[in-house]
């Protein structure tokens, strides 16, 4: 097939599959967070307020644009833009299985194979900041100013012991693509335990997969190292002036780039679609297992509904779960699904992770946060790279 | 293709580099500067320098330009005045600028021996592992002797940066 349109093919796919996991995370987010809070959390849009995505969408691009007086025009419209903009490319490196092989068609399950992927993905990062220090800076408001300014500051220091981290693990595996870096994850020692990069040998980097999750939640301005927008001090920190779309694109870039980097941490650490036990044990098996036993409940509880309206939908929602648990069975998109499911439930266990410590965490005051980042973070970085450069020349 | 890619780059990077020099408040100067560093990196890709390209984005664009703006907002830098020029220095200075530009051309290609041009994609020694055996076992001299320089530098700004203790 023609190498242009099958990009398009791939970039739309992935763009929408992107967009809906943009939607869809915030929903979980909210639900996640009250369930820690013992709220139930948005129900009143669609069942389990499932449509309150759409809802939250459709209210964002109608909402008017308010246009504060005296912000720096050029920059406050750019600001968006370039957040946007630099959070939604980095996708296009992500590998999210193996190849597709159809007949005679053959393509990758990925936009382009760079091979200085992870240095593209890092490049990327850095310029990101660009968004938030402008909107800080452009919006004219001393609550977005301080916002912008912590935020640059904060990305700069824990820039390092995230590249650090990254740079560990790179030197057991030999290469910068993302592909290649799973290809070399893959295999078992003594037949069981995987050959992901915090369990090989010759030093297992549980120590840079730490490092390099706390420095994420820095970099992505997540709690509890949300102090850009941090609300008790800042208003809404560096997006305080923005309304409207403008301020759903810096939401969205906040969004994309967690997905980034729980896709990043998986591909690197947790060997990306490699399963967690050979096939021969039947790891196969699993995604099949896991939708159908999903399936049975949710007909289960359709059988003794608590509410009205689940004697309809959980019903529907068991056969479509068994459904997709039978095509992980089929033969020719059961190869395809797999390695598909372990990356996302990987990426998933991350993302999870994010909204948990969101749910449990207080937030880091700013010193504690600079001291945290070069007092502890960066000796620790060093000294692991450092151990992991001897053992790798050693073995 | 890769003439067209080229051209769109090369012109973003002369456009941010005379709006760098034009621009009249700093903010507007730095972010022109992470312009041309930015389409830099992308000539570079394009000619198969690939490394280069990405230590390009992270360093100078990623690093240190945040680092430049960083300082420019905490200070607060205001809009640049114009200062009072001369009048045979308003009108004489293009046309000055423009000679001497002319005759460092000339000087340059005097000098240069002649190449025989550019072709892109031709360059095929771009990638980190290539870069990683020719910093290794080539220039493992240079190089440590260019970090030292600069550790040396880092000790000196932090000398120069502390507070002084009575």
């Amino acid at each position: 097939m023609n190498f242009l349109i099958l990009s398009l093919i791939k970039a739309a796919i992935v763009a929408f599959v992107l967009m809906t996991t943009l939607a869809y995370l915030q929903w979980i987010e909210r639900k996640v967070i009250a369930h820690i809070q013992l709220r139930v959390g948005p129900r009143r849009v669609g069942p389990h307020g499932l449509l309150q995505p759409l809802a939250d969408v459709i209210k964002l691009l109608t909402k008017e644009d308010l246009l504060p007086s005296h912000v720096n025009k050029v920059f406050y419209f750019l600001a968006p833009f370039i957040a946007v903009f630099f959070a939604l490319i980095a996708i296009s490196v992500i590998p999210f299985g193996t190849e597709i092989n159809i007949g005679s068609f053959h393509t990758e399950m990925q936009l382009t194979d760079l091979n200085i992927g992870v240095l593209f993905i890092l490049g990327l990062s850095g310029m990101g900041v660009y968004g938030v220090a402008l909107a800080g800076w452009a919006s004219n408001n001393k609550y977005a100013l301080l916002g912008g300014l912590r935020s640059s500051a904060q990305m700069i220091s824990y820039e390092l012991p995230m590249a650090m981290a990254i740079a560990a693990p790179l030197l057991m595996l030999n290469t910068l693509s993302f592909r290649q870096l799973v290809d070399a994850q893959g295999g078992y020692s003594f037949g069981f335990i995987p050959h992901w990069t915090i369990f090989q040998g010759p030093f297992p980097q549980i120590i840079s997969f730490l490092l390099f999750l706390v420095a994420a939640f820095a970099e992505t301005n997540r709690v509890p190292f949300d102090l850009p927008e941090a609300e008790n001090e800042l208003v809404a920190g560096f997006h305080t002036e923005y309304s409207s779309m403008k301020f759903a694109s810096f939401f969205m870039a906040e969004y994309a780039n967690m997905v980034t980097v729980s896709c990043v941490a998986t591909l690197l650490f947790l060997g990306g679609w490699q399963p967690l036990w050979p096939a021969q044990y039947g790891s196969n098996f699993v995604p099949t297992a896991v939708f159908i036993a999903g399936g049975l409940l949710c007909l289960y509880h359709g059988m003794n509904p608590a509410r009205p309206f689940d004697r309809i939908t959980l019903p529907i929602a068991g056969i479509v779960f068994i459904a997709v648990g039978a095509a992980f069975l089929a033969p020719i998109i059961g190869p395809i699904l797999l390695p598909l499911f372990w990356f996302a439930s990987k990426a998933g266990v991350i993302l999870f992770l994010y909204i948990w410590v969101r749910g449990t965490l207080p937030r880091f005051r700013y010193d504690q946060l600079m001291r945290f980042a070069w007092t502890f973070m960066f000796p620790v970085a060093v000294a692991n790279l450092f151990l992991t450069g001897l053992l790798v020349a050693l073995t | 293709m890769d003439a067209i890619l080229f051209l769109i780059f090369a012109g973003i990077a002369v456009i941010c580099g005379l709006n760098l020099v034009l621009q009249k408040h700093p903010i507007s100067s730095a972010l022109s500067l992470v312009g041309v560093m930015g389409s830099l990196a992308v000539l570079y890709l394009l000619l198969g320098g690939e490394f280069i390209s990405m230590a390009q984005l992270i360093v100078y664009a990623g690093a240190i330009m945040v680092l430049f703006i960083f300082v420019i907002m905490l200070l607060n830098a205001g809009t640049e005045r114009p200062s009072r020029r001369r009048l045979w220095a308003q009108y004489a200075g293009v046309p000055l600028l423009a000679a001497m530009l002319a005759i460092a051309f000339y000087i340059i290609q005097r000098a240069l021996p002649p190449s025989p041009g550019v072709h892109f994609g031709a360059f095929q020694h771009g990638n980190p592992f290539d870069i990683g055996i020719k910093l290794f076992e080539n220039y493992v001299l240079p190089f440590e002797v260019t970090s030292l320089l600069i550790l040396i530098a880092i000790i000196g700004a932090i000398v120069l940066a502390r507070k002084e203790i009575n």
